[in-house]
C-alpha cells in the first residue's frame, strides 16, 4: 500500500486511477501463450487486480465492454527516440545525438524528455504505453545513457520518466567504426579504453585525474558513467549487425566478466544464434530486414527473428534510427509479419504468442521493467483493448489504459483529419473552430 | 494538333518508328536533323509461360471488382478471361486456389531501386546528380544497377512494374523510367516496352537545402520557384527554335546546319511541354502543390502526379479538379518539417474526393509490402466511416499507378487482353499474414515461394552468406 502511494506520487495521473473492469474480451495475457476467452481484467489503483474468465465486476467499477474485442498488455517500444526527437530533420527538435559534444558515455537523455511531444500521443493511439528511449551515436563508440518512459497523457509539466540511466549505448557496427575514426579496430579501442578507464575510476576516483596522459580521451564524467557498466549494474546495449561482430561482442565478457549485454540490430544474428543463446544475451531488432543494404547485413533475412527465438534467444522489437524511432504504432505490423514468415516455405517465423511477446513481455524483461509486459495480478495497469486481432493491420485500439488510467483518444493527427475531412467552403476558414 | 504530331516526330519514345527521316524523290534521305525519341529502347522479352487457370480463388481485379469465387485464365502472356469461373483449355495448368486470393501485380510509381541499390555504399550511390538545381539531362535508367538485390525482394512482394526516379536534390532531377523486376544483363532488358519517360521534379525542402547549404540558389522556396520558372522559360524558347526549324525543314527551306544545337536538358523539358513526357513531382505540402500547379499553367505543361504528397488531403478537391494523381505513403510523417502534418487518412481522403490515389514506396523495404501500406490506409479510412472495400483499395496499388505511368492500357488490372501480371496470395492480401505465393509477369511465373528455381538471387549476393535463403 505504501508502495502504491509512492508510485502514485511518482506518476501524477495515477492519482486519478480508479477501479476499471474490462469485461468479455479475448484476453491475450502474454504470459506464455495464454489466451482467456470471455476474460475480465480488473485494474484497481493503477495495478492489475484480477485476470480471469467471467470474473464478477466489483461494485463501483467503471466497465469497459470488450465483447468481440481482444485485450492485451500495453505495447512497449524496445528502443526509440520518443519524447526526445520530434522532427528528425529539424535539428532543434532532435536531442538524440550530440555531434559537437566532448562528452559521450556521460550523456543522459533524461533532461530532453518532452512529455507532450506529439509522437507520444500518436503512438499511444496505436497501443504503445511504454518506450525505451536511447541516444543516437555521435562522435564516440559510446552514445550515452537511455531511459524508460511512459506514454501517459500527463500534460506539459508532468513526468513520464520511469527510470533514467537504464543502459549505456555503444556501437560496434559500421556506424561505430565511423564515429571512432574509420575502422572497427579503432572502435574497439574506444570501447576497451572507456571500460578500462571506468575500472580505474572505480578503484580510486580521487586519483583518476593524476598521472594520466594529458590527452586522455576519456573524460572524468564519461569514465564515471561507465562504472555501473563494468560492474554489471547497468546493461550495455551494443549495436552490432555482422555475425563476426556479434561473436566479438559476446567475447567481451572474457575481458570484462560482469558486463550485462543486450544486442541491438543483429541482422546476421541467426548465423550465430546458438552462441547468442548460450551467452544468454537478449536481442532488440525488427522482423523485416531482408536486404543486403550494407556489407554488415549481407545475410539479412526475415527469418532472423524466428531463428533467434527458436534458438532460445529473448527477442524484443525496437525501432531505432531513421524516422522509425517515433513510429512505435507500427510494432504490431512487425510482429504480424514475423508470424507471416512462418508460412513461407523454408522461412522461420514466430507463433502469434511469440510475436505478441516481442512487443510486450520481452522488451519489458530485457530492460528490467519487471512490473510490465504481461497481464498478471500485481503488474501495472497498462491494458489495451483492440477492435480485432492486435497484430492485424485493420485493427486499432478502442481503449488504452496506462497505470490504470484511460487515455485520451485524440492526437494532432486526429485533429488534422477532423479539420480537413470536409473541404466545403464555409463562413470562415477551416482554421476557425467549427 | 499539327504541332503535337511534329513534336511526336521529334521526340517521343512511343513514336520511334516515325523518326525516320523523310525520303526525297530520288530515294535518298533528305537531310533533316531530328531528335531520336528512344535511343535506348527496351530489349525486354517476356519469359515463356504456359496456359494457366487459377480457380476457386477470391479475385480483386484491380478495377474495383471482386469475384468470390473467382477465376482467371492466362494465355499467351495475357489475361484471357476473368470471372466466377472460366473455361479450362486442354493442357492448361490448373491451380486450385481455394482460400487464396488473386490480384493484379502491384505497380510502384516511386522507386530508386538500382539507383540507390543495396549495399548502400558511396560507390553505388547514383540517384542524385546534385551538381546543379536543374539536371533534366540525366536519365535514371543510366544509373540503374540491374543487379540490385532489391529487385528480387520487390518481385517477391508482388511487384510487377516499377518506376525508377532520380532523387529529389534537384528542382529538375532528370528522367524516370519504368522497369519490370525481371533481372537482365542491362537495364534495357528490364525496361517496360513503350512506357513513356517521366521528368522528376521536386519542390520544397530538399532542393533548397542541398543548394542553400552550398550558398547557391535556390536557398528558399521562392528561390525554388524562381529558378524553375527560368528553366521553363528557356525550355519554351528551345522548343520554339525546334518548331521553327521543323517547319522550315518540312517546307524544304532549312539546311541541316540550321538545326538548333541539341541541349539534352531541354530535350527532356521540351518533351514535357509537348505532352510526351510525364511530370512526376516530389511535393509534400498543400500550398506548394498549388504553387506547382500555377507554374504548370504558366508554362503549359501537365503534372501527372504529386509524389509523397503528405498534405494532399488538404487539397483533395483541387487535385480531383486538376486530374492530378497523388502517390503517397500510408503513414510516414514527421521525419522532416514538410511531413509534419502527415495523417493515415491521407490516401482514403484523396480517394473519397474522387482524385487518383496511389500507394508508393520510395523505399527498398517498403516496396515489398505496398499491399500492407494500403491496408493501413484503408483501415484508417474505414474507421472514419468511408466504407472502403478491399477490391476498391486495390485500385490504389495497380490501376491508379498504371494510369500515373500511362501504362494502364497494358497492365494494372485483370481484364481480358491485358498483360498477365498477376499475384496469387496465400491469404487476404490486406492481411499482415499474407504473402505472395506466385507472381506472374507477362504470363510467366517469375516468383514461386515453393520453387527455389523461381526465386532469383542477384549477382551481388551470389557466394555470400545467406544467398538463396527465402527472404
Amino acid at each position: 500500500m505504501k508502495r502504491l502511494l509512492l508510485l502514485s506520487l511518482a506518476f501524477g495521473s495515477a492519482l486519478h486511477a480508479q477501479t476499471i473492469a474490462i469485461t468479455g474480451g479475448t484476453v491475450a495475457t502474454a504470459v506464455g501463450d495464454q489466451v482467456i476467452e470471455n476474460g475480465t481484467v480488473i485494474v484497481r489503483d493503477g495495478r492489475i487486480a484480477a485476470v480471469g474468465a467471467g470474473l464478477p465486476v466489483p461494485a463501483g467499477a467503471t466497465v469497459i465492454d470488450a465483447r468481440g474485442k481482444t485485450v492485451t498488455p500495453g505495447l512497449i517500444a524496445g528502443m526509440s527516440t520518443l519524447g526526445i526527437v520530434e522532427v528528425e530533420g529539424v535539428r532543434q527538435t532532435d536531442d538524440a545525438g550530440a555531434r559537437g559534444s566532448p562528452y559521450s558515455a556521460a550523456i543522459d537523455v533524461t533532461p530532453a524528455i518532452n512529455p507532450v511531444s506529439p509522437p507520444l500521443a500518436i503512438d499511444r493511439l496505436g497501443g504503445v504505453t511504454r518506450a525505451v528511449i536511447g541516444p543516437s551515436l555521435a562522435g564516440n563508440v559510446f552514445a550515452g545513457q537511455g531511459a524508460t518512459i511512459s506514454l501517459a497523457d500527463v500534460g506539459p509539466g508532468g513526468n513520464i520518466l520511469m527510470r533514467g540511466r537504464v543502459f549505456q549505448f555503444a556501437d560496434l557496427a559500421e556506424d561505430g567504426a565511423r564515429a571512432a575514426g574509420g575502422s572497427r579496430p579503432a572502435a574497439w579501442l574506444d570501447l576497451r579504453n572507456g571500460l578500462a578507464e571506468a575500472q580505474r575510476f572505480a578503484r580510486n576516483p580521487a586519483a583518476f585525474d593524476s598521472g594520466r596522459d594529458r590527452g586522455s580521451l576519456v573524460k572524468r564524467l564519461d569514465a564515471e558513467a561507465l562504472v555501473p557498466v563494468v560492474d554489471g549494474r547497468m546493461p550495455l546495449v551494443v549495436h552490432a549487425e555482422r555475425a563476426s561482430d556479434i561473436v566479438a561482442v559476446l567475447g567481451l565478457r572474457r575481458e570484462f566478466p560482469r558486463l550485462r549485454l543486450i544486442l541491438i540490430g543483429a541482422r546476421e544474428g541467426w548465423q550465430v544464434a546458438s552462441q547468442i543463446a548460450a551467452a544468454d544475451v537478449p536481442v532488440i531488432t525488427l522482423s523485416l530486414f531482408n536486404l543486403p543494404d550494407s556489407f554488415e547485413t549481407i545475410a539479412s533475412t526475415r527469418s532472423n527473428v524466428g531463428r533467434l527465438t527458436a534458438a532460445g534467444v529473448t527477442v524484443g522489437f525496437g525501432l531505432f534510427g531513421g524516422d522509425s524511432g517515433t513510429q512505435g504504432r507500427n510494432l504490431p505490423y512487425f510482429a504480424g509479419n514475423a508470424v507471416a514468415q512462418a508460412a513461407v516455405p523454408g522461412g522461420v517465423g514466430l507463433t502469434r504468442a511469440q510475436a505478441l511477446a516481442t512487443i510486450t513481455r520481452n522488451p519489458a524483461k530485457i530492460f528490467g521493467m519487471t512490473d510490465l509486459g504481461t497481464l498478471e495480478v500485481g503488474k501495472r495497469g497498462d491494458v489495451v483493448v483492440w477492435d480485432g486481432d492486435p497484430l492485424e493491420l485493420s485493427s486499432a485500439p478502442t481503449a488504452v489504459l496506462i497505470d490504470g488510467v484511460v487515455q485520451p483518444t485524440t492526437s494532432r493527427q486526429t485533429q488534422l483529419r477532423d479539420r480537413y475531412r470536409d473541404l466545403t467552403r464555409r463562413d470562415l476558414p477551416l482554421q476557425y473552430p467549427h | 494538333m499539327q504541332l503535337m504530331r511534329l513534336a511526336c516526330l521529334l521526340l517521343v519514345a512511343g513514336c520511334a518508328a516515325q523518326t525516320r527521316p523523310p525520303q526525297s524523290a530520288g530515294g535518298k534521305p533528305a537531310e533533316v536533323v531530328t531528335i531520336p525519341g528512344d535511343p535506348y529502347p527496351s530489349t525486354y522479352r517476356p519469359y515463356p509461360g504456359v496456359a494457366t487457370v487459377i480457380q476457386n480463388a477470391i479475385v480483386y481485379d484491380g478495377t474495383g471488382r471482386k469475384f468470390a469465387p473467382g477465376a482467371v485464365r492466362l494465355e499467351n502472356g495475357l489475361v484471357a478471361e476473368v470471372g466466377a469461373s472460366v473455361t479450362v483449355p486442354a493442357g492448361a495448368t490448373v491451380i486450385d486456389a481455394r482460400g487464396k486470393y488473386v490480384t493484379p501485380g502491384i505497380i510502384d510509381i516511386h522507386s530508386h531501386l538500382g539507383d540507390y541499390p543495396s549495399p548502400q555504399v558511396e560507390a553505388l550511390s547514383d540517384g542524385n546528380e546534385a551538381t546543379s538545381p536543374s539536371r533534366p539531362e540525366v536519365w535514371a535508367e543510366h544509373s540503374v544497377w540491374p543487379q540490385d538485390a532489391g529487385f528480387s525482394r520487390a518481385l517477391a512482394g508482388g511487384i510487377t512494374a516499377l518506376h525508377i526516379l532520380p532523387g529529389s536534390a534537384n528542382l529538375f532531377g532528370g528522367r524516370g523510367t519504368t522497369l519490370k523486376p525481371v533481372y537482365g544483363r542491362s537495364v534495357q532488358d528490364m525496361k517496360f516496352p513503350g512506357a513513356p519517360y517521366s521528368l522528376k521534379m521536386a519542390c520544397g525542402e530538399n532542393p533548397k537545402r542541398v543548394y542553400g547549404s552550398k550558398n547557391q540558389m535556390p536557398q528558399t522556396r521562392m528561390g525554388n520557384i524562381a529558378y524553375a520558372r527560368q528553366v521553363w522559360s528557356d525550355a519554351s524558347n528551345y522548343r520554339r527554335k525546334w518548331d521553327d526549324y521543323a517547319r522550315r525543314a518540312k517546307a524544304g527551306t532549312a539546311r541541316p546546319s540550321d538545326a538548333p544545337r541539341r541541349e539534352l536538358a531541354n530535350d527532356t523539358l521540351m518533351g514535357v511541354l509537348n505532352g510526351d513526357i510525364l511530370v512526376q513531382n516530389h511535393c509534400y505540402r498543400a500550398d506548394e502543390m498549388t504553387n506547382m500547379i500555377g507554374m504548370s499553367r504558366e508554362f503549359g505543361y501537365k503534372i501527372t502526379a504529386f509524389h509523397h504528397a503528405v498534405e494532399s488531403y488538404k487539397v483533395a478537391d483541387l487535385l480531383k479538379a486538376e486530374g492530378i494523381c497523388s502517390a503517397m505513403w500510408a503513414d510516414w510523417y514527421g521525419f522532416k518539417m514538410e511531413s509534419y502534418d502527415g495523417i493515415r487518412e491521407n490516401i482514403p481522403l484523396v480517394d473519397r474526393a474522387g482524385a487518383c490515389a496511389i500507394v508508393h514506396s520510395d523505399d527498398a523495404n517498403g516496396i515489398q509490402r505496398l499491399n500492407q501500406e494500403a491496408a493501413k490506409a484503408m483501415a484508417a479510412g474505414n474507421r472514419m466511416g468511408l466504407g472502403i472495400t478491399p477490391e476498391h483499395a486495390w485500385t490504389w496499388l495497380s490501376r491508379n499507378p498504371a494510369r500515373g505511368l500511362a501504362i494502364d492500357k497494358r497492365t494494372g488490372s485483370l481484364e481480358t487482353g491485358k498483360a498477365a501480371d498477376v499475384v496469387l496470395w496465400n491469404a487476404e492480401p490486406f492481411s499482415v499474414y499474407a504473402r505472395p505465393e506466385k507472381v506472374w509477369i507477362d504470363g510467366a511465373v517469375m516468383y514461386d515461394w515453393a520453387d527455389a528455381r523461381r526465386r532469383p538471387t542477384a549477382d551481388f549476393e551470389l557466394g555470400q552468406q545467406g544467398a538463396g535463403d527465402p527472404k
